[in-house]
């Protein structure tokens, strides 16, 4: 089985949870080629190997350093055809899903999106995929020979399995016709850790009382290594930017572990957190319907709590 | 203009899912149904642009006779006519498939959806339309303004935004807070009533996915209760028994 992997990056860095899609490939069996697009650093086409990936191409065209979804679906198809790729491997993401419907139309390839494991390929091809917002799970068979897959964080374990993989440049032949959708400028928050990616993320609600009161969550947020996110409320309020907003309209998070400080967690908060592995809920109200869901509760107010937990982390550590 | 709304018909946020007939079949007793909520964001800035540019607005959804009080919700709020493309809404690339066909049909030059459904939540219709129709497509879409044949978008990206730019034809798929959602008025609910529906059979669709049944995930054990004068306990718990730290 030939698989290709689309090794997204963002400013020359390849994405968490590309690396996790080379994983989830290397997983599978089979050959495991990458490919990253536009401007990307060296290190960063090189440690694709040590992650499971036996060849590299790079398409360094420079107009693909921002994610014109039209011209990476040409990419990405020419190369499945270069390569006799079976099946294409991405991260579910605000490129990588879109990308992935307009290959799998363009090949001829089945597709299913939001992935969580590994396939079943004991009788025919099943894929297990996160449903009404991972409220539940649908195994669906991929009945054409050719797939398109786009997993979601955690569906496979990124680690270094030490190989090594020459990186080879890649002619992507792109025309105007692909650039026909123009990116005129780009808004990054850098240096943050990004919430779709992080391991654990640090959440406030309306609990938290304004936007000045912010501080604490990051101190703690810094000192975990984690990503801030808010409710639907707060977002809505201007207190944070949308981008940081976590549920059904919002961002999915699946980290290992979600603390929500002064959040109620209605359903459509929860629904964009049902999937993280451990669940934290620190809420003065004893009656929050998120101690439902929670694994761990503090019953408090939010600002005794959080210099008191960021202090004890510290001192865990 | 003309534009063309897709919008889905999906059970409401705060649905508890069930499945029946041996997890092959989502359970609809007692679930009310709505406008997927990012449809409704793509309809109610439709409506906005109908009432700046002079536009057309059709919305069209792909399902049986039970959806149509949606779409009569969604001429209640404002568009000007429906199209319900008689078939169970398989999979994504079935639906794609009726959307582009109605969509060539018509003539529409803007079609806007919601970025993902909230049943399904594959977030693919709006890029396989776009690539049966070989036209732009752009999702997810937070601000969309039209300057002429330009549209000019801001599409959400991890992290930030992307200030995006295309040509009509093109296909969007969106998000909040691209407009506010519109509640229907009475005049509203009242014309709905009268508005066109019409409702079209389905073209033959080979799809590659077939559905083999449905889980939901393993019930969750009850919280740990910490007090909040004993904080390094709840660290100690996430180091030594959740082995999250």
């Amino acid at each position: 089985m030939n698989i290709l992997v689309f090794a997204e990056s963002a400013e020359g860095k390849i994405r968490k949870t590309s690396l996790e899609a080379v994983a989830y490939g290397k997983a599978m069996g089979g050959q495991v080629t990458a490919i990253a697009l536009g401007a990307v650093d060296k290190a960063e086409l090189e440690s694709l190997g040590k992650y499971g990936a036996q060849k590299v191409l790079h398409a360094k065209d420079d107009r693909l350093s921002h994610g014109v979804i039209q011209a990476f679906t040409t990419v990405l198809t020419k190369v499945m055809e270069d390569e006799k790729s079976d099946v294409l491997v991405l991260a579910n993401s605000s490129l990588g899903t879109p990308v992935a419907a307009r290959v799998a139309a363009k090949t001829g390839a089945s597709l299913a999106t939001n992935v969580v494991e590994l396939p079943n390929t004991s009788s025919g091809f099943t894929v297990k995929k996160s449903i009404y917002t991972g409220k539940a799970f649908a195994q669906v068979e991929l009945k054409n020979p050719k797939k398109v897959i786009a997993i979601r964080k955690n569906a496979a374990e990124a680690k270094e399995v030490g190989g090594n993989a020459p990186v080879t440049e890649y002619n992507a032949s792109l025309t105007d016709a692909d650039f026909a959708t123009k990116i005129t400028s780009t808004e990054k928050a850098t240096g943050e850790i990004l919430l779709p990616e992080a391991n654990i993320v640090v959440s406030g609600g309306r609990g938290m009382k304004g936007p000045e009161h912010w501080g604490a969550l990051e101190t703690l947020a810094k000192t975990l290594g984690a990503a801030t996110g808010c409710s639907k409320p707060v977002s809505d309020m201007g207190w944070r930017p949308h981008h940081e907003h976590v549920g059904q309209t919002g961002v999915k998070v699946s980290p290992q572990l979600y603390i929500a400080i002064g959040i109620s967690g209605a359903i459509q908060h929860l629904a964009g957190v049902n999937s993280s592995k451990c669940i934290v809920v620190i809420n003065k109200d004893a009656d929050a319907p998120f101690f439902k869901a929670a694994d761990y509760g503090i019953v408090g107010d939010a600002f005794d709590v959080l210099p008191k937990l960021n202090e004890a982390i510290k001192a865990a550590k | 203009m003309k534009i063309l709304v897709c919008i889905t018909h999906v059970p409401d946020t705060t649905s508890k899912i069930n499945f029946i007939d041996n997890n092959t079949k989502f359970d609809t007793n007692g679930v009310q149904f709505i406008i997927g909520p990012y449809d409704d964001y793509a309809l109610a800035r439709a409506i906005e642009l109908k009432e700046s540019t002079g536009s057309t607005v059709t919305v069209l959804n792909v399902g049986t006779a039970e959806t149509e009080p949606t779409l009569r919700k969604a001429l209640a709020i404002g568009a000007d006519d429906a199209i319900r493309v008689n078939a169970e809404p398989a999979d994504s690339f079935f639906v794609a498939s009726q959307i582009a066909e109605q969509a060539k049909a018509g003539g529409y030059e803007l079609i806007l959806m919601g970025r993902e459904s909230i049943d399904y939540n594959s977030g693919v219709v709006h890029g396989i339309v776009g690539e049966m129709l070989g036209i732009p497509s752009i999702s997810p879409v937070m601000k969309l303004d039209i300057d002429g044949t330009k549209v000019k978008m801001a599409r959400e990206i991890e992290g930030g935004k992307e200030y995006v730019e295309a040509s009509l034809p093109l296909v969007a798929g969106c998000q909040e807070p691209i407009a506010e959602w519109k509640i229907p008025n009475m005049r509203g609910i009242m014309s709905a009533k009268t508005k066109p529906l019409k409702v079209v059979e389905p073209k033959s669709v080979d799809s590659g996915v077939k559905l083999q049944k449905f889980e939901l995930p393993p019930p969750k054990g009850s919280v740990k209760m910490i007090s909040a004068d004993n904080v390094s306990e709840l660290v100690t718990l996430l180091k030594n028994e959740a082995k999250v730290l």
